[in-house]
């Protein structure tokens, strides 16, 4: 029985590494029937946990030295070879850190609130297909349950803010509500977008519908469609805001709120939330690869033989990596403008662009030549003039435009 | 109804007792409609640009009211210039505002030679001009980072204006031993002649200059969340500004033509052929865009400067470093520094030490119209007003 | 065009991030306790006691004028007079200096120390790894620990001490001259005294004309 098990363990993990279907159940009929549950549900939960604290690690120092890079500096590099143990001194340091409470402050809650969210980021990776046969939980309305445990993130925060009894929390934790709710409807709506062409919310078989390759080299992704393109974008800028990075670290914002909802935590718990917090921004470029950048779908024809779940994570780590270049480079929005970027902006395009992909869908049907040209050239036309008109909108009163300047002699 | 209407007034926050942190939110028409906070940012806040502190009290986000609070870096200066010799205050003079030792050391210098008539050779009065053009560059372009990491750029463009501004502390370094303490001007001249090379070094170092404000410019200038924070924010009308005495920058971006290199001609700034950028608005971005400006203008007389200076000795033959004692009187130097009119004024009684000594710092009195400029704006804006305005915390406290 | 402006700043962060990789100019920054700037050869930054020749105790220039003290803005110098007096490079007799003490916690390596001495005796140094864990005695800063040799200050500021010491060989040979100026206008002094006092004596005495020239030689 036991050499069934080990041999089951075996089988399951060359499944698992060489891309092979249903590695589960390799082990589990190895095992006792009252096991099978239980087991199976660790050995779906601990690997999420385990790879993206290790992504968690590696991201943090990936960030510091790019950023440095950005800076032209070096970046950490005194701990470990290149600097690579330096996430492992961050972590101890965090651990044997003072975990000072406020004395005014609602103890139980401030004490809740990173474990509040740092649990529905985790919930969140339950639904994502991180390769071909690589899907924790396949639900029907995947993407439904994801959204939905990650706006439960906004509560936790606010629970941050609430309970520290401190004014820069709770301006923070404001400033979070308002920024996280406003942001979460374009990158639903540009989510749906997706859904709406894919026909279903279940994120695997929206992998699915990207199989394939047009002309047999452009892969079949929806980013490169006009509508998937611009829904592309508002979901990046939407989740930057969800993700409170920057230019959207409005709720942090060190140079205003010394660290917003955070300023009162210390120790782990300050560690927690930043772990919540980049596992966050994972789990949503994890969803913006699955819906727009083909999952975990090879990008050439011929590459099909590199595990599926490699070029998951490579195309995540390349989100990240965006987002780390847009935060070394773009200073903070302000509250009201933020608000404005999303519903005046924000907004109005991603629904232009729900009519753009609807057109886009039902003109497939045309088989004239140059039709795929006509198509691009109707939906760059009403996505682009939909852009210039809001984006001239929002610059309030046109006062704001570059100047020119006199000189006295 | 009635009590609603005695509710306190518009005016009257200000009257509240400052130990309660909620207060009422008076409306036009007296009813209380809401709560409002008041916070104290600072003295240990990431952007006072030291250890300041402003008592705002928000409705919401927006200031309603907002008190500096500054006097946490008093040193007692100018006291302690009074009880020392006139040479020995030149040190502390770089300490005022230490990113720019070497015009606060003119200034200083100033204020003597007019006190004893002490007249500083030809070649001192060009290398005065280059350090304190040099010191110009280093104040504005590390302001111009700053302000972006209070606009909440992560440090890459304080990096960039760090990288730069480290090219003329070296020249510095090289040429009086300190990167910012300089300490170099002296009564009738400087301390030492110019090392060997000096002058090519500052020249090929103003090539790279030139090369980064065209590339900060192209990074930063344009950009959209850069123009949207700062239009139209923290605006000074000319008016306040002149009645407030505001100098420097601020005061030209509001649009008023005052330059002390212009009106005073200090020194030998009647020779240098430059010019003073004038903005329309007198708001965050225009003051970002006239330091700007002003860094191309002073590249321009670095030029010059460098093309000119001629050689002979560096300091008045009838200077005195030892037992150095001024005639009985009275004398005010006064130069535009980058960040204003720095002015310096003595009493002599004949002995060692001044009678009198009192600095006109620009930066406390700059900071006077904090409040008027961020009334309205929400504190976002305060944080960066606060950066526009510029100010050292040793020169505000001194 | 809205977005436009974004696009360009990050176009150059983008060149700076690649810049740093193959440009090693771009790079400011030094690893520190490894790589160091070389020290520029007018930096400065806490004084020292200059000696000549090999002995601190005999070759210190100081002669605890106490001008340097007097003049410290922020009084970090206490030096007590010696009782004795010795020798200086000129060789004139000086008072030395029995305490010399500079508190370095307190020096703000402002130089006007090294300008108001009249004798060369104080000089800035280059080292700053004052770092210890004694806060009071350890940055107070002796006589024995604040003297250097001359050859230690040729060192650090090359041009600077070649200048001085020109100056001070200048001095010594001016004042050697001097002395030997002096000691020769003694000896003709004293020759003519004596010889005149030589020559009045066969007035007042007609014997001591033998004994006349010996003071002369």
């Amino acid at each position: 029985m036991i050499a069934d098990v080990l041999n089951g363990i075996l089988l399951m993990l060359w499944r698992v590494v060489s891309d092979q279907p249903a590695p589960l159940a390799a082990l589990l009929p190895a095992l006792p029937e009252a096991l099978r549950p239980v087991v199976s549900a660790v050995l779906c939960v601990s690997p999420i946990i385990g790879v993206f604290a290790t992504l968690f690690a590696l991201t943090t120092l990936m960030e510091r030295k790019g950023l440095g890079r950005i800076q032209n500096r070096l970046g950490p590099n005194r701990v470990g070879p290149f600097g690579i143990l330096q996430p492992a001194a961050d972590g101890l340091k965090m651990l044997t850190k003072e975990d000072i409470i406020p004395r005014s402050a609602d103890k139980l809650v401030h004490f809740l609130a990173p474990v509040a969210l740092a649990v529905p980021t985790l919930l969140a990776y339950a639904v994502l297909p991180y390769g071909r046969n690589l899907v924790p939980l396949d639900l029907d309305a995947g993407l439904l349950f994801f959204f939905a445990v990650g706006a439960s993130t906004e509560l936790a925060i606010f629970m941050a803010g609430w309970s520290s009894h401190n004014k820069y929390s709770l301006l923070g934790a404001m400033r979070a509500i308002a920024q996280m709710i406003s942001y979460e409807i374009p990158l639903i709506l540009s989510a749906v977008t997706v859904v709406m062409i894919a026909g279903s919310l279940s994120p695997a078989h929206i992998v699915a519908r990207q199989d394939g390759f047009i002309w047999g080299w452009v892969p079949h992704w929806y980013v490169l469609t006009p509508w998937g393109f611009v829904g592309f974008l508002i979901f990046t800028t939407a989740s930057l805001a969800e993700s409170n990075r920057s230019p959207f670290d409005l709720p942090e914002a060190e140079s205003e709120l010394i660290a917003g909802h955070l300023t009162e935590y210390s120790g782990f718990k300050y560690a927690l939330f930043f772990l919540a917090e980049y596992l966050g921004m994972f789990a949503i470029s994890g969803l913006g690869v699955t819906l727009f950048l083909g999952g975990w779908q090879a990008p050439l024809p011929g590459l099909d033989w590199v595990p599926s779940y490699l070029w998951f994570f490579s195309k995540l780590i390349l989100m990240v990596f965006i987002f780390i270049w847009i935060r070394g480079t773009v200073p903070r929005l302000r509250v009201d403008q933020l608000l404005n970027l999303a519903w005046k902006f924000l907004l109005p395009l991603a629904l232009i662009n729900l009519f753009t992909a609807a057109i886009w869908h039902f003109t497939a049907v045309w088989q004239f030549p140059g039709a795929l040209l006509l198509r691009w050239l109707l939906s760059a036309v009403m996505i682009g003039g939909a852009y210039v008109v809001l984006g001239r909108a929002l610059s309030p009163r046109k006062k704001v435009s570059l100047r020119t300047y006199r000189y006295a002699t | 109804m009635s009590e609603l209407l005695e509710a306190p007034a518009a005016g009257s926050v200000t009257a509240a007792p400052r130990n309660y942190e909620i207060l009422p939110k008076p409306t036009d028409d007296g009813e209380v409609g809401g709560d409002l906070l008041e916070v104290a940012m600072g003295p240990h806040h990431p952007s006072t640009h030291g250890v300041f502190r402003m008592d705002v009290v928000l409705d919401g986000e927006q200031v309603v009211k907002l008190k500096p609070v500054f006097g946490y870096l008093h040193r007692n200066h100018e006291k302690i210039a009074e009880n020392t010799t006139y040479l020995a205050s030149m040190p502390y003079t770089d300490r005022l505002d230490y990113l720019c030792s070497m015009t606060n050391n003119w200034a200083y210098a100033l204020s003597v030679e007019r006190l004893t008539g002490l007249q500083p050779p030809e070649r001192a009065e060009y290398i005065r001009v280059i350090t304190a053009e040099l010191t110009r560059l280093v104040n504005h372009t590390c302001l111009v980072g700053f302000l972006l990491q209070d606009m909440g750029a992560l440090g890459t463009p304080l990096m960039y204006a760090f990288r730069e501004r480290e090219i003329i502390l070296d020249l510095f370094e090289s040429l009086t031993g300190s990167r910012m303490m300089c300490n170099y001007m002296r009564f009738g001249g400087c301390r030492v002649d110019l090392p060997v090379g000096w002058l090519d070094q500052a020249r090929s170092a103003l090539d790279g200059y030139e090369e980064f404000l065209e590339t900060f410019q192209k990074f930063l200038t344009e950009n959209e969340i850069l123009v949207a924070r700062s239009q139209g924010i923290g605006v000074l009308p000319p008016e306040l500004a002149i009645s407030a005495s505001i100098t420097g920058p601020m005061l030209r971006a509001s649009g008023v033509n005052y330059d002390l290199r212009k009106v005073d001609k200090y020194g030998i700034y009647d020779r240098f052929d430059f010019r003073v950028p004038l903005g329309d608005h007198g708001d965050v971005y225009d003051r970002y865009m006239i330091r700007v400006l002003e860094m191309q203008e002073s590249v321009k007389i670095l030029r010059q400067a460098l093309r000119d200076i001629p050689g002979g000795p560096i300091v008045d033959p009838k200077a005195k470093i030892r037992g150095f004692r001024p005639k009985a009187g009275e004398a005010y130097g006064r130069i535009e520094c980058p960040k204003g009119e720095l002015g310096f004024y003595l009493i002599s009684d004949g002995s060692p030490n001044p009678y009198r000594y009192r600095v006109r710092p620009p930066s406390l009195i700059n900071l006077t119209v904090l409040e008027d400029m961020c009334l309205g704006q929400t504190v976002a804006d305060a944080v960066i007003i606060l950066g526009s305005v510029d100010i050292v915390l040793g020169e505000v406290d001194r | 065009m809205l977005g436009e402006g974004i696009i360009k700043g990050m176009a150059e962060t983008a060149r700076n991030f690649f810049g740093s990789y193959h440009d090693a100019d771009r790079m400011t920054t030094v690893q520190f306790p490894e790589d160091r700037i070389p020290a520029k050869e007018n930096a400065r930054n806490f004084p020292f006691l200059v000696f000549d020749g090999e002995d601190p105790a005999k070759g210190l220039r100081c002669v605890a004028c106490q001008i340097c003290e007097k003049e410290c803005p922020p009084k970090c110098i206490y030096i007590v007079k010696d009782t004795v007096k010795k020798p200086d490079y000129i060789g004139k007799l000086q008072f030395q200096p029995r305490v010399f003490d500079i508190d370095v916690s307190v020096c703000m390596s402002c130089q006007i120390c090294v300008e108001v001495c009249p004798f060369e005796a104080i000089k800035m140094d280059t080292d700053y790894e004052f770092g210890t864990a004694d806060r009071f005695g350890g940055l107070l800063l002796n006589k024995q620990r604040l003297a250097k040799p001359n050859t230690y200050y040729r060192k650090i500021h090359a041009t600077e001490a070649a200048e001085v010491d020109e100056r001070l060989a200048a001095e010594k040979a001016k004042a050697e001259a001097k002395a030997k100026a002096d000691a020769e206008a003694k000896a003709r002094a004293a020759a003519t005294a004596a010889a005149a006092k030589a020559t009045p004596t066969p007035v007042v005495s007609p014997t001591a004309p033998a004994i006349a020239p010996a003071p002369a030689k």
